[in-house]
């Protein structure tokens, strides 16, 4: 059984804070269509820690932060110097920047590593797990560190996302308007990464570079799914990412005993349950996700499906010579459809509106099915002349876009189309058109 | 220190020479297979593949050991590598394909998704009784000097094979690099030559893991390309230059790692990958820093001369007489006397104008014909303005003067052409001086 204590509950927290800290700024990162930049400060950051404590001899949060700012602008720099001297898209400036500073950065470390307790793993993976030890004394309880450090860098994010918060979404949809209204969008892209640089370098000791690539972009990437506006998306993101973090922790401790293992990395567990729950809103969100936009095609095909028997059925009663009502056999319906799901729901339409009903050898219409079948043929009759008339086209050209415009046709449209062509009693193929019924 | 040096660079040890050979041909393969990665614009895709190799590699281990074998094989690691990178890229094209997620978002989520999977397996792989797993982190950052001979010679192969396969269908790929949908169109399977190129890269990135790490690897496919663009615009030489590049840099980086054992191989292969880039980023003839500078400071110097012949000539035309005097020039011009006494030095020591009695000048039969040119092109162009695109006479000065320093004679000729003007080789008169005859040269400043 899992055992919980005081320390799960911190983890939990310090988690849940630099998470919902990386996201905020993440989000903004996905609209400029920037999300490598996160990847690319991660590596390059590594490099302006251990300048800086180099030079500063200590590590002291203040002095990584200084090394981060420095970092961010650098990176940001060299890249577009890099972009336009070698005239290469974003994203080879990009490797080819962060990996020589992220190569120079370990080399750095490893040289300075005698009298230096920094360690390249530590950046990577960071080290959630023992964020308990080291506690400092605050509002009269211990207080993990991390905490102080992730939850201040969280406050400082909201306080800059907040009072920037026009000029920053201003920036990020339209930054032509944004230079134009005065406010540099190249001086906000400059902010935003110092911002993340530093996000990052508070975040680092606690859950590692992994971690707060994947919440600077999954969280966000979400809610991209779900939101359409940009306050929303924010929020939205801000709780994926907290959710991350919490199943991410359960998952650490919970999940390993089932395969008898003790526990794994919980920062490791955090990214992969961000991105389990990307793929569960990748595949269920209702606005964008591959199961609705599925569904809306499976709907539409049986929709059209439904509708093409119905005009099937009423042109082989209008044949001459036949009296009794013709049978649509399942195997017909069944070449008619795109796949068996169109086909299981295109019969279910039918049969709940009671426009067909199962007889020996098939389906035959009833009377409501005879009226809007008729209704269709009538709209779609109208349309093929009204082609041909209005449209100059060809009378052997006008069924497919006739087929396609009666299934949209309301009432106001049929009459509307009946005035214009003056409700011939023939189509330009010589078939009655079907009157127009009183309702 | 130089006599390991020396014995690093004439290739003594066994040891230096097969990691040297091993890594070398890594950057080979890299460096020509990433001009057409670069070139497709696609190049942090190779990034979100090398992170998501992780997994693979840890879940080979895994499997390995619980069929009873070491664990230590690298093919079966490199081939579990292999497997996730390819699921990694075929879900970067897949939420391409069905969602509204950007490119730079799908390549971020797969690297930290597949990463962070990596570490928690990794976190479980490492409870395993009696197995040393710490190896498997080498993947991470590389480790240059525990390469084999045979790893080397497997490197070797897919090396060869990499580049093998890039000269077979260089055609082909250049075709899907500067026009997919020319090449759609004419029939070549796109997408199959498509998946057969990134199917290159998974391979060189896996094979690149264990020299460089799956952080650094990306270094090799990127870096090496974008230093060959900044000498050649051409493809071929391009993925020549890219693949020495590539060569140079690795050997270079592993002869150093021998000598520094302590410090990373795979950060000292990309950090002098970098200096091959650096350099090129200032001396590179097509983009490069330097010639850059010195082409726009040549183009500056041009115009200024330009500037100082046509404005003699003015002047001379203005006073009627056969010279002129620096004085002249500094009052019409607004010049700061020391630029335009530095301008006519430099003028006389290219021998197009000298000094002659009482501080006054006069141009030599070369300085003659240049200054004449000059002007020429000068009232050329305004009155091609004035005729041709309705600007007014006042405005076409400064128009023109932008223009001028870049005419080749065949735009002349066709101006003239275009001028009908038959005046042989005096320059035609101001079209300013239609307007306001008293002010000669007319010039709006």
């Amino acid at each position: 059984m899992i055992s919980w204590s005081v320390i799960d509950t911190w983890i939990i927290i310090v988690g849940v804070l630099s998470a919902v800290g990386c996201a905020l700024p993440g989000a903004y990162l996905l609209l400029r269509r920037q999300s490598m930049m996160g990847d690319a400060i991660s590596h390059s950051v590594l490099p302006g820690i251990a300048g800086a404590y180099l030079i500063m001899g200590n590590r002291e949060p203040l002095t990584l932060f200084l090394g981060a700012i420095v970092i961010g602008i650098v990176t940001t720099v060299l890249i577009r110097l890099v972009k336009h001297g070698g005239k290469i898209e974003d994203g080879a400036a990009m490797g080819v920047v962060f990996t020589a500073l992220f190569a120079l950065g370990l080399v750095m470390i490893r040289r300075a590593a005698d009298h230096v307790d920094l360690d390249p793993d530590c950046v990577l993976y960071g080290a959630i797990e023992l964020t308990f030890l080291d506690t400092v004394p605050f509002l009269g309880m211990d207080v993990p560190r991390a905490a102080l450090l992730t939850g201040g860098m969280l406050l400082a994010n909201v306080l800059f996302l907040g009072l920037l918060y026009k000029e920053l979404k201003l920036s990020s949809f339209d930054p032509g308007l944004s230079d134009a209204l005065g406010y540099s969008s190249r001086f906000l892209h400059h902010l935003l990464m110092v911002a993340i640089a530093a996000t990052m370098v508070a975040s680092f000791e606690a859950v590692g570079s992994i971690l707060v690539i994947a919440m600077l972009i999954v969280p966000p990437a979400c809610a991209y799914l779900l939101c359409n506006r940009l306050l929303p998306m924010l929020l939205v993101s801000a709780g994926f990412a907290a959710a991350s973090a919490v199943l991410g922790h359960l998952s650490a401790i919970a999940l390993p005993p089932v395969l008898g293992y003790e526990d794994t990395s919980t920062a490791g567990m955090m990214a992969l349950a961000a991105g389990v729950l990307f793929g569960g809103v990748f595949f269920l969100s209702p606005k964008s996700g591959v199961l609705a936009q599925s569904w809306r095609r499976v709907r539409l095909g049986a929709q059209l499906l439904s509708e093409e028997v119905l005009g099937v059925l009423y042109r082989r009663q209008e044949a001459p010579g036949v009296s009794a009502r013709p049978v649509l056999a399942p195997e017909e319906l069944r070449r008619g459809a795109q796949g068996r799901t169109v086909e299981w729901l295109a019969g279910r339409r039918l049969v709940r509106q009671g426009y067909v009903r199962p007889v020996p050898g098939g389906f035959e219409l009833t009377e409501p099915g005879l009226h809007e079948a008729r209704r269709l043929i009538r709209a779609h009759r109208l349309w093929e002349t009204w082609l041909v008339e209005e449209m100059n086209l060809r009378p052997d050209h006008v069924h497919g876009p006739a087929s396609r415009l009666e299934s949209v046709t309301g009432e106001a449209m049929e009459e509307e189309l009946a005035r214009e062509t003056g409700a011939p009693a023939m189509d330009p193929h010589a078939r009655r058109i079907p009157p127009a019924e009183k309702h | 220190m130089l006599e390991e040096l020396w014995r690093v660079f004439t290739f003594q040890d066994y040891n230096t020479r097969v990691v040297m050979a091993g890594t070398g041909l890594l950057g080979l393969a890299a460096g020509v297979i990433g001009v057409f990665l670069v070139l497709r614009k696609r190049a942090l895709l190779s990034d979100a593949v090398s992170h998501a190799t992780l997994p693979g590699v840890i879940l080979a281990f895994w499997a390995s050991i619980a069929l009873g074998m070491t664990g230590r094989s690298l093919p079966v690691l490199l081939s579990g590598a292999a497997l996730t990178g390819l699921l990694g890229m075929v879900t970067v094209v897949a939420l391409r394909r069905w969602s509204p997620i950007k490119d730079d978002a799908a390549l971020a989520i797969v690297l930290s998704v597949f990463f962070g999977a990596g570490i928690a397996l990794f976190g479980m792989v490492q409870q395993i009784e009696g197995v040393h797993a710490a190896g498997l982190t080498d993947f991470i950052y590389g480790k240059t000097a525990s390469m084999l001979i045979s790893d080397t010679v497997i490197i070797g192969i897919a090396a060869l094979g990499v580049c093998g396969i890039a000269i077979a269908l260089f055609k082909e790929f250049r075709l899907l690099c500067f026009d997919e949908a020319f090449a759609a169109v004419q029939g070549w399977p796109t997408l199959r030559l498509d998946l057969l190129l990134m199917g290159l890269i998974v391979l060189v990135t896996v094979i690149g893991l264990q020299a460089v790490g799956l952080i650094l690897i990306v270094a090799l496919l990127i870096i090496p390309p974008v230093t060959a663009r900044l000498w050649t615009h051409r493809l071929a030489p391009m993925a020549a230059l890219s693949g020495m590049f590539g060569m140079l840099g690795a050997g270079t980086g592993s002869a150093v790692s021998a000598l520094f054992e302590r410090l990373p191989s795979g950060a000292l292969i990309v950090l002098s990958a970098s200096a091959f880039f650096f350099v090129s980023l200032m001396l590179g003839t097509e983009g490069g820093l330097l010639p850059r500078l010195w082409r726009r400071a040549r183009l500056r110097r041009r115009i200024r001369r330009q500037h100082l012949l046509r404005r003699a000539w003015e002047l001379r035309e203005q006073t009627g007489k056969r010279t002129f005097s620096a004085r002249g020039l500094v009052a019409r011009h607004a010049w700061h006397p020391v630029v335009a006494a530095l301008e006519l030095r430099s003028a006389r020591r290219a021998g197009l104008v000298q000094r002659i009695d009482g501080g006054r000048w006069e141009f030599t039969p070369a300085g003659e014909s240049e200054a004449s040119r000059a002007v020429r092109n000068h009232r050329l162009w305004e009155l091609y303005l004035i005729t041709h695109a309705d600007v007014a006479p006042s405005h076409v000065d400064s128009d023109a003067d932008r223009i001028e320093h870049v005419l080749d004679p065949d735009m002349v000729a066709e101006l003239e052409e275009l001028l009908a003007r038959e005046q042989e080789d005096t320059p035609p008169p101001s079209p300013h001086r239609l307007e306001t005859p008293t002010n000669g040269g007319g010039n709006g400043r």
